[in-house]
């Protein structure tokens, strides 16, 4: 394994800058880990190698020039396959949209480029950004590193496994309900959901608008950091953008991996974490609480009682926002169409039948029935109200605490098949990310360790007000350079081939 | 049928599944069914929350509407914007017959 695949962004991006390395040799060293490791890992759907290389090439023109680079020029990066990329096919992992070319680039993607990131290719998804372990991709599962036969979480476990599997020192991916940080947790690297409107949508193929949020994944916090302040910040193309300077959230995480916390109050929330948690992952965050403690911070019990709906009202708000999301793929414009010289409604509607998978197709029903008239009131209307009262816990809590923690996930990574036909069981994954998405607030994972009884990753979640991502940073920051101190970096075995 | 009986039906699901578009299989409609039941059973306690005087949120972010100016910019060019079509003819999206024979 060559040394570059190993570096952090960070100093991958030194040593660029310094010439010690060229962008296309670390361009090209990512290549060949991805043509050794991803037919087994999976995590890619689409590797752009001629792209990829031309845009190094371009970075190392610009510093052998002697023009000035981002601070992540030249660096690899692993794009989920549900933002827009001209030059690339974007599928959202679904044959509904297999082979599509989009004819524009998404803000996200603007951004990158513009910053000389190299972007490798699209990483696996579950259709549709929908589900928890991207085994409801169309173009099969993605595998954890950790354990190929187990799930990399989702649905952005293709990006979180390219991190595991060192096939990329960075990700982007989307956060609806999870889908970030949960991959995040099972694979032992960090992921991070910013504020609701701070990073812009424009490109992202919609999945439930009002809880979508593209966000930074890494295998350190200061990577994700800076990452974060690439593609962050207001877009006029998205019009829920908030117009407001990104939060300086380099300068927080250099701030905490000094360690110190002290003056900081950190809430546990007494909702997440109890029932339903694995012990080992109950005990890693126990541990991590000690932790933070130990550095200065103190530890409040806060109280969230409207969190226990969460994942009902999510599951109502969900739903009906992609059933109206996904009435787009009509089979006119663009994507899949099947069985011509029908009429158009027929051809929709086998075209729909053919092209969405079992996930997609049971929330757009669900959805379509939480709004029919008769039952609005009783299911999407609730469901409303009780996001105003958990955005309501949110404030209360945070009146008290600086930011609020819990694990991210109830348990580790779960083997292949288990939950996919019990589609109740799969969103419980969700039970403690769910609540941000609703509030609109921020919410990180950081690796806390392994679960004893499995030797598998487990996540602290760190949640912050709106725009509040600076001291989530910090905390992260803190929290990682203590635990990796003392245990070192999490690494995945190497990936048997 | 209030929610509170909280079964849904195959031909509900069915019903469904026709508003939406979706020419869903008669193995699938067993299937979603079942799991849809469930499914609803578990997010009706949305209901158990007394929320009457509480204001609904569609979102979570406050915000007003925002307004460019109203000036000319590039788009996408008529080639572009067919390039993805599943049939284009004469600059245009061929799309199947709209309307019934009998209409």
């Amino acid at each position: 394994m060559s040394d570059l695949i190993r570096l952090s962004a960070a100093e991958l991006a030194e040593r660029i800058a310094a010439k010690e390395v060229s962008a296309v040799e670390a361009a090209q060293a990512h290549l060949d880990r991805i043509a050794e490791v991803d037919g087994a890992v999976h995590a890619f759907l689409h590797v752009g190698t001629e792209a990829a290389l031309a845009s190094a090439a371009l970075v190392d023109e610009q510093i052998a020039a002697g023009q000035r680079v981002s601070a992540l020029a030249g660096v690899p990066l692993a794009l989920k396959d549900v933002f827009t990329t001209s030059d690339m096919p974007t599928t959202c992992g679904s044959k509904i949209l297999e082979g599509w070319r989009p004819p524009y680039d998404a803000t996200v993607t603007t951004r990158l480029r513009a910053a000389g990131i190299t972007i490798l290719g699209k990483t696996n998804m579950d259709e549709f950004a929908m589900g928890s372990s991207t085994e409801h991709s169309a173009y099969g599962p993605t595998r954890n590193p950790w354990d190929l036969s187990r799930i990399p979480g989702g649905s952005g476990g293709g990006s979180a496994a390219a991190l595991a599997a060192f096939e990329a020192p960075l990700a982007i991916g989307t956060d609806t309900g999870g889908s970030i940080r949960q991959p995040a947790a099972v694979t032992g690297t960090v992921g991070v959901k910013p504020t609701y409107g701070g990073v812009s949508r424009y490109g992202l193929v919609a999945c439930a608008s009002s809880l979508d949020q593209g966000g930074p994944c890494a295998r350190t916090v200061l990577d994700a950091a800076l990452l974060h302040e690439v593609i962050g910040g207001h877009d006029p193309l998205d019009s829920t953008s908030i117009d407001a300077p990104v939060p300086s959230v380099v300068e927080a995480a250099r701030l905490g991996a000094s360690g110190d916390l002290s003056g900081l109050r950190v809430g546990v929330v007494k909702e997440l974490g109890g029932e339903g948690y694995q012990p080992g992952v109950r005990a890693s965050f126990d541990e991590g609480l000690q932790r933070l403690e130990k550095l200065g911070a103190e530890i409040v019990e806060v109280s969230c009682p409207h969190f226990e709906y969460g994942m009902a009202a999510y599951y109502l708000i969900l739903p009906s926002e992609v059933s109206s999301n996904l009435a787009r793929f009509d089979a006119m414009r663009y994507g899949l169409r099947v069985q011509e010289g029908a009429s158009a409604e027929e051809v929709m509607a086998l075209t729909r039948e053919a092209g969405f998978g079992p996930e997609v197709k049971r929330r757009i029903i669900l959805g379509t029935y939480a709004l029919s008239s008769g039952y609005y009131d009783a299911y999407y209307g609730q469901a409303q109200k009780v996001r105003t009262l958990i955005s309501r816990d949110f404030a209360a809590a945070f009146a008290k605490a600086d930011v609020l923690v819990s694990p991210t996930a109830p348990t580790t990574a779960f083997p292949i098949g288990e939950k996919v036909d019990d589609p109740l069981a799969m969103y419980l994954n969700d039970l403690a990310t769910i609540p941000t998405n609703l509030a609109g607030v921020a919410g990180m994972s950081v690796p806390s360790g392994l679960a004893a009884e499995d030797g598998l990753p487990v996540g602290l979640q760190i949640m912050a007000p709106a725009l509040g991502e600076a001291v989530m940073y910090r905390v992260g920051a803190a929290f990682e350079a203590s635990r990796v101190a003392d245990e070192g970096l999490l690494i995945a075995p190497e990936v048997a081939k | 049928m209030s929610p509170d009986s909280g079964a849904i039906s195959r031909d509900e699901v069915a019903h469904l599944a026709r508003l939406a578009r979706l020419a869903v299989t008669d193995d699938e409609l067993d299937t979603f069914a079942g799991q849809l039941d469930v499914i609803l059973g578990s997010v009706a306690r949305v209901g158990e929350v007394a929320a009457e005087d509480i204001p609904p949120t569609s979102h979570a972010v406050p915000l007003e509407n925002v307004f460019r100016p109203d000036e000319l910019r590039p788009g996408l060019t008529q080639e572009q914007a067919l390039a993805g079509a599943p049939a284009a003819e004469d600059g245009r999206f061929r799309v199947p017959r709209i309307l019934g024979e009998e209409q």
